[in-house]
């Protein structure tokens, strides 16, 4: 497409970005008082611990252009230094249990660790597999849970909004 | 008050402005991206909002790493004030003793340069060493250019100080499209993009750590050691952006001569906040419409911006 096409084509879509939702009620983390300072910047870094990737797509539509969750100060980071939520998506496998507990150290206090999806809450489809752990819960201490499978994009960006309060 | 306080009271003040405008500009850049994808936007604010969070959180440091994790976000961080006073934005004036010199310029960029690079090898991981390495293999390309670049627009004004480069300008705007300032600037203009790592030789957006350069080498810091070295860049990006749109429209900025007195610097600092949105709202609408070069690619583009550089320092002797 020629520059001028790109240009009309901006001009024609304008926002495709959805009305925001109100704010989600009740202060997140709400045992924890250490995350005030989390509110209007919460950094993200998602590890899939054993996903079957339902929830990955979700979460790409969570931060894309129509549901938007950095307008609410969210941001996915490359790295988990950078974080101030570790998102965990999918069983946890053999393979991804030591790397999930590597991540969750190496990420800077105060921190929360969200479980997203049935699978992170509780094995969902894959309980009893012979290559799973068990659950997010099982492995590192879970803050949040976000249910579904997948959830809803618009139940990943209330969750983190209840975080970043805004 | 005497000339001797007022270029002192002008430095800090310009010092000061470039410090808390940073992050806004940074802000600009990111919402103008993210209106021309549809988006909402994070909003002005929220680089401040980051920094601000970044700053109180407890900093984690790689088993393994040195004196140089903490040590390089503070070098980092002080190259880019001493750049924010030494280079003209708010005023041309400066401190006599330290002037803002071409070779004293691109120094202090080199030495942000250098530690941010240190920074990137010290956690001793496998993409701060690959950012560290690409960072400087493209700082050894771009520094020339710029070097040559001021060179060449010294020329005609006999200093190779920024300062009465920029008056220089002011006074005679038939230099600004003088066919070597013209060559001069695009030059200074490619290398500024490369130099502060934006697109089309770095993306500051990407999570793919194979295409990282700048964000590879930051990958291993955390907490206050992360805001000064993104303070850092970003008022590196800033002064840099300010010091080509000062070069391009050096209307408004207050000069050496009147003192420079209160007015002068109220609307030198408007005039420097204008000039950076406006070539910051370019200069993300121009990154929206185009992508990361390949790595491979980037020596060709730096070269020719060296190329222009070389043509407008001869351009600048042949034809004055």
């Amino acid at each position: 497409m020629s520059l001028r096409g790109w240009l009309a084509l901006a001009r024609r879509t304008g926002r495709i970005a959805e009305p925001a939702a109100p704010r989600p009620a009740g202060p997140a983390g709400e045992a924890r008082a250490d995350t005030g300072i989390l509110a209007g910047s919460v950094q993200v870094r998602h590890v899939d611990a054993g996903s079957c990737n339902g929830c990955e797509i979700e979460v790409a539509a969570a931060f894309g252009p129509v549901h938007d969750g950095e307008r609410y100060g969210a941001r996915l980071v490359a790295s988990p230094r950078h974080a101030d939520v570790v998102l965990v998506t999918g069983v946890v496998t053999r393979n991804m249990a030591e790397p999930l507990r590597r991540t969750v150290d190496a990420t800077p206090r105060p921190r929360l660790v969200v479980a997203m999806g049935d699978c992170a809450r509780d094995c969902g489809a894959f309980a009893g597999g012979y290559g799973v752990v068990g659950a997010v819960k099982d492995v590192v201490d879970v803050d949040l849970e976000i249910p579904g499978c997948p959830p809803r994009p618009e139940a990943v960006v209330e969750a983190l909004r209840t975080v970043t309060r805004r | 008050m005497s000339g001797e306080v007022r270029v002192v009271v002008a430095v800090v003040l310009q010092t000061v402005v470039v410090v808390v405008a940073a992050p806004f500009l940074v802000g600009v850049l990111r919402q103008v991206r993210a209106r021309w994808e549809g988006r909402v936007g994070q909003g002005l604010l929220q680089p401040w909002r980051d920094l601000v969070k970044l700053a109180r959180k407890e900093p984690l440091q790689a088993n393994g790493s040195t004196v140089v994790a903490w040590v390089a976000p503070v070098v980092v961080l002080g190259s880019g004030l001493l750049l924010a006073a030494l280079v003209p934005t708010v005023t041309t004036a400066g401190p006599a003793r330290l002037p803002a010199d071409l070779f004293v310029v691109v120094s202090v960029l080199l030495v942000g340069t250098v530690a941010l690079g240190l920074l990137g090898l010290d956690a001793g991981s496998a993409f701060g060493g690959m950012g560290s390495s690409r960072h400087l293999t493209i700082a050894a390309l771009v520094e020339p250019t710029v070097l040559l670049a001021v060179y060449a627009l010294s020329v005609p004004v006999g200093s190779t100080a920024l300062g009465p480069i920029v008056e220089g300008r002011l006074a005679d705007p038939g230099r600004v499209v003088a066919p070597a300032g013209v060559l001069a600037v695009v030059a200074l203009a490619i290398a500024v993009v490369a130099e502060t790592a934006r697109i089309p030789v770095d993306n500051p957006s990407t999570h793919l750590e194979l295409t990282m350069v700048h964000e590879a080498m930051v990958l291993e810091s955390s907490g206050r050691d992360l805001a000064a070295v993104e303070l850092g860049s970003w008022l590196r990006l800033s002064v840099l952006l300010a010091l080509v749109a000062n070069l391009v429209v050096p209307w408004g900025v207050a000069t050496a001569g009147d003192g420079p007195g209160l007015p002068a610097l109220a609307v030198g600092v408007v005039a420097v906040v204008v000039k950076t949105a406006v070539s910051g709202v370019l200069l993300a609408t121009a990154e929206v419409f185009m992508a990361k070069l390949r790595l491979f690619r980037v020596p060709e583009l730096l070269t020719g911006s060296f190329v222009l550089a070389f043509l407008a320092v001869t351009g600048s002797y042949v034809i004055g």
